[in-house]
Formats: C-alpha cells, sequence, structure tokens
C-alpha cells in the first residue's frame, strides 16, 4: 500500500472535497472545501478530475512522511511549507520523493492551505464524500495514521504554474448580495451594514464565523425556521451578524440579511480571528 | 389550484426559494409537500435538490444547467398543474418508545412545578397527541415536529447546556423534538429515546421523513435497557401503523 504517515496532525487538518449534497433533506452539511478557489487550484495543477479532494490544513501545519514517490500542490494560506526543511514552492507542482517530509512553518497571509496531491487520498465515502464532518465521516488527521495515496512517477509535467487571485486574500471586502429579509432593515441600517467594518470574534470555524462590530439591531426578529446555505449571513437578535461557512446547519431561524458570493465565502475562508471585514454589495 | 399566494426568490446563485404565507399549518405542509412531488416527476432530471421547511420549498440548481428565469417559469407551470390534492401522499404513524424516567427527563420536576401539573400529566400529554414531522434540519435527523399541547409550552433554558445526551427527547417553546446526537441545546429534557434517528450506515439514513406522523410510546426503565440490546443486536425495527389523512 501507497501512503503518507502522519507524524504530526497540525491543528485542524481535514479531508475535504466539493461537499455532501443531496442529503441537505435529511439535515446533512454540505460541507467541503472552506477556500474553494484554492483548493480547485490545487486540483488544477495536478490536472485531477474536479472536485477531487484535498487535504485542508488549518493555521498550523502537520508533518507528512511519504511513502512513496507522487507530485502534489500546496495552494492557499502560505504557511511556509518545507520539504525535508527546505523551503518549497506553493502554487506549483512538486515533486515528492518516497522519505520526504512535508512540514509547516510560519503563518505569514490567509488562514487555510490546501494540499493536493495526484490522484487524491483513498480514504472513506460517507454519504457520497469523503468531506469531514463530526458525526458523520471522521476524516480527520491524527498522528500515526496511514492515509492511502496513489504512486506516481516522476519527471511529469512540472512547469505549470498558475497566476493566483492575490485579492482573494488581501482584501478586506467580502461581496454579498442581499438576503431574503435584507428589507427588514432600516434604510440607515442598510447604509451602516455595508459602511461598518466588523471584526472577526474568536468564534469562527467551519461552521461560521460571528462578526461583531457596531450592532444592528432589528425591529423585527421573528421568523420560522427556514433554509441556510453556506454564506449565509444572520443577523443575531443582539444586532451581530454570522456568516454561516461550509459546515453549517441545513436550517436557521435567525433573519438573513445577507448571502455572500461563491468568491465572498471563499474570501472569508482565508481570514481569521482579529482581522477586519467590510460587506460589499455586487 | 391556487390556494396560497407563493412568492418566488433566489437565495445565492444556485437556489430558489418558494414561500407560502408564514404559518405553521399542516395543510400549508401538504401544499408544499404536493407540489415537491410534481417538480420531482416533472423536473428533477435538471435540478440538483429539494429542501421543505415550514413554508419554504427550497430549489437547489446548478445554473450552468438551467438558468434562474427559466427555472422559475417551468416551476410556475408546474404549479398549475398541481392540485393540492395530498392523496397520494403515503403516511405513516411511527412509533418512537421513549423512557420518561427522570434519570433521563432531568427537566420534568422543574417542568412539573413551572406548569402546574404532575410528572404524569406532563408524560400522558406528551405520549397521547400524534405529532406531524415537518421538515428535517439543525442536526442530522433533527426532526421539526407540530402538534404539542399548548399545556406543555415551555420556553428554552436561559443558560443552554452545553452537552446534552443523543436520544434527548425535549420541550424547547412550542415544539418538542429528539437529539439525533450529543449536542450542546437550551431544551426542556423531559425523557429519552435509545432510537437511532439517524443512520449513517444506511442508504436512507433517516426512515421518518417530511408528512409522516410520529407517536411516542412511554417505556420503562427495563424495557430501555432491553431496547438498546435489541438495537445493538440489529433485532429491532421502528413500527410504523398507516395513518388516514384528511
Amino acid at each position: 500500500m501507497h501512503s503518507i504517515e502522519v507524524l504530526s496532525a497540525g491543528l485542524l487538518s481535514t479531508i475535504q472535497d466539493s461537499g455532501r449534497k443531496h442529503f441537505r433533506k435529511y439535515g446533512v452539511p454540505v460541507s467541503g472545501a472552506m477556500d474553494k478557489y484554492s483548493a480547485d487550484l490545487a486540483n488544477v495543477l495536478l490536472n485531477n478530475p474536479d472536485g477531487t479532494n484535498v487535504l485542508e490544513i488549518t493555521l498550523q501545519g502537520p508533518t507528512l512522511q511519504f511513502n512513496c514517490n507522487t507530485c502534489i500542490a500546496v495552494t492557499g494560506a502560505d504557511l511556509s511549507p518545507k520539504i525535508n526543511d527546505v523551503s518549497t514552492d506553493r502554487n506549483k507542482v512538486v515533486e515528492v520523493r518516497k522519505g520526504d517530509i512535508l512540514s509547516f512553518g510560519k503563518l505569514l497571509s490567509g488562514c487555510r492551505t490546501y494540499l493536493a496531491i495526484k490522484g487524491g487520498f483513498e480514504v472513506d465515502v460517507v454519504l457520497g464524500s469523503t468531506s469531514y464532518y463530526p458525526g458523520i465521516c471522521e476524516n480527520i488527521l491524527k498522528k500515526e495514521m496511514l492515509i492511502s495515496v496513489q504512486e506516481h512517477k516522476l519527471n511529469v509535467a512540472l512547469n505549470s504554474s498558475v497566476k493566483i487571485d492575490t485579492e482573494n486574500f488581501s482584501s478586506d471586502l467580502i461581496a454579498v448580495k442581499k438576503g431574503p429579509e435584507f428589507e427588514r432593515l432600516t434604510p440607515t441600517q442598510q447604509e451602516l451594514l455595508f459602511e461598518n467594518s466588523f471584526l472577526i470574534s474568536p468564534q469562527n470555524n467551519r461552521m461560521g464565523y460571528q462578526l461583531t462590530g457596531n450592532p444592528i439591531k432589528l425591529e423585527n426578529t421573528d421568523m420560522l425556521t427556514s433554509i441556510t446555505i453556506p454564506g449565509t449571513v444572520q443577523l443575531t437578535p443582539a444586532g451581530n451578524p454570522i456568516v454561516l461557512m461550509r459546515d453549517c446547519q441545513t436550517t436557521g431561524g435567525y433573519p438573513r440579511i445577507l448571502q455572500l458570493t461563491e468568491k465572498g465565502i471563499n474570501h472569508l475562508a482565508q481570514k481569521k480571528t482579529s482581522d477586519h471585514i467590510r460587506f460589499q454589495l455586487i | 389550484m391556487e390556494k396560497y399566494n407563493l412568492t418566488y426568490q433566489s437565495l445565492g446563485e444556485e437556489v430558489l426559494l418558494i414561500e407560502w404565507p408564514s404559518q405553521i399549518e399542516a395543510s400549508v405542509l401538504f401544499d408544499i409537500l404536493s407540489f415537491q412531488k410534481v417538480i420531482e416527476e416533472r423536473l428533477g432530471s435538471q435540478i440538483e435538490e429539494i429542501q421543505n421547511t415550514y413554508v419554504t420549498l427550497a430549489i437547489f440548481f446548478n445554473p450552468d444547467k438551467i438558468s434562474y428565469p427559466t427555472l422559475v417559469s417551468k416551476i410556475k407551470d408546474c404549479r398549475s398543474q398541481s392540485s393540492g390534492r395530498s392523496s397520494f401522499l403515503k403516511s405513516t404513524v411511527w412509533e418512537i418508545p421513549v423512557c420518561y424516567g427522570l434519570q433521563f427527563g432531568i427537566d420534568l420536576e422543574a417542568m412539573s412545578v413551572e406548569k402546574k401539573l404532575s410528572i404524569e400529566q406532563i408524560i400522558a400529554l406528551h405520549s397521547e397527541n400524534i405529532y406531524t414531522v415537518y421538515f428535517t434540519g439543525f442536526l442530522p435527523g433533527f426532526l421539526y415536529l407540530g402538534g404539542l399541547n399548548e399545556k406543555l409550552y415551555m420556553p428554552r433554558k436561559q443558560i443552554p447546556r452545553a452537552v446534552i445526551p443523543k436520544g434527548a427527547v425535549a420541550i424547547g417553546g412550542s415544539q418538542t423534538g429528539i437529539y439525533p446526537q450529543v449536542s450542546p441545546g437550551g431544551w426542556n429534557i423531559i425523557g429519552n429515546t435509545p432510537v437511532p434517528m439517524f443512520q449513517v450506515k444506511e442508504a436512507q439514513p433517516c426512515k421518518i421523513q417530511a408528512g409522516d406522523k410520529i407517536k411516542f410510546l412511554p417505556i420503562s426503565d427495563v424495557e430501555h435497557k432491553e431496547l438498546i440490546e435489541k438495537i445493538k443486536a440489529r433485532t429491532f425495527e421502528l413500527k410504523q401503523h398507516p395513518y388516514a389523512l384528511n
């Protein structure tokens, strides 16, 4: 069996693909890579089929030893990747040899790094997806585990690299559309929503990002539990927005004032605690 | 049939929301489910997924396959075909065994004081009604139920508990439900069922679906223990009875 051995797991390193679709009616979150832009990019570099799974690495990287020759690509947040303690390229196909150790260092930008491998990671498929979600699919890295991968000949087309949309990492503007309950905001509140800068609170994870700023309190917060999807911005009774992310509940009962675009979700996925953001209506 | 005035709006780039007037009512639910069935039959291959809540039907679509305006117009055509009668809806009453013992129903005593009802009365009121399943959401396998007796309405706890055990049967405001997995939660816990509400390894992870009916069957501590063993040995099957829709 060809594999990667997990020497250390990092803070939260999970397998993610394009998500678990078609089970929303049972209350199953969609999951999938938080920053799909970066995950897709890693697969494109390796010429992997669309939606091949990747490893999503959060803030602090794992240490992985390859037990076969293959090719990888590291995209997303700059977590100072190294092979055998020597800095290695990001956003480029990189050859690894049997015995090589991939490790990560200091976080220099963003929040989530993606590691794709030629052919994908061969892990459990649950309800049509390999994406980690607690209680549904346990594809999360743990120390000493072995992950099956495919061996690949070296010296394939290694020169491909891509142009990166740097805005995905630098800009503080998050693209949104109006949500179903947007009109409940007064005209003044609507203005505030786009002028205010919001702080990302420590309560941010794959389920959602709680934001703090000048509270915007709705007169009418009553609503029946309804549909929520990744990118839905709910407004709590206290007046703080919560941006739902890829692991969010399939339904929710707070007014949905905004909806992030797909690009907006990818963008926010690279923000972390104490970063500031502003919403930009498109 | 145009009994309800529906509105159509988008949520993000890939979801169409069809909204019914904002009221929790079985007749609205059956209209939603009957419309859903027509859409599935006629447009099933052109859409990705369909999901309902109390007053919403969400159509998930791929904009590369079908545009939003085309989808809306096709759905509106389906509406004129939708009979609104729910006669074709198969419905069942699922019998869910619940142990209302105090070791599980940790909020029964407080509720008894608050509602001025004996614990026996609370159990009787909770287990005599037939509940309608409106939809599944919040957690995998969490059923949104309608039909709780008003005498049992009880506000959510001010401070939610960090851990509510799997199978807890609880009351939150005007709603009652079963926690399908360990989770935080603010509802008042009155009992426990060992019946798994979500089985990830099954092709259909939740047997109970929107439009179905359920009834709680009080069981003793001993029966609760026996049931756990039966479920482990895979000799337990959830009982259902046919239910005639009005």
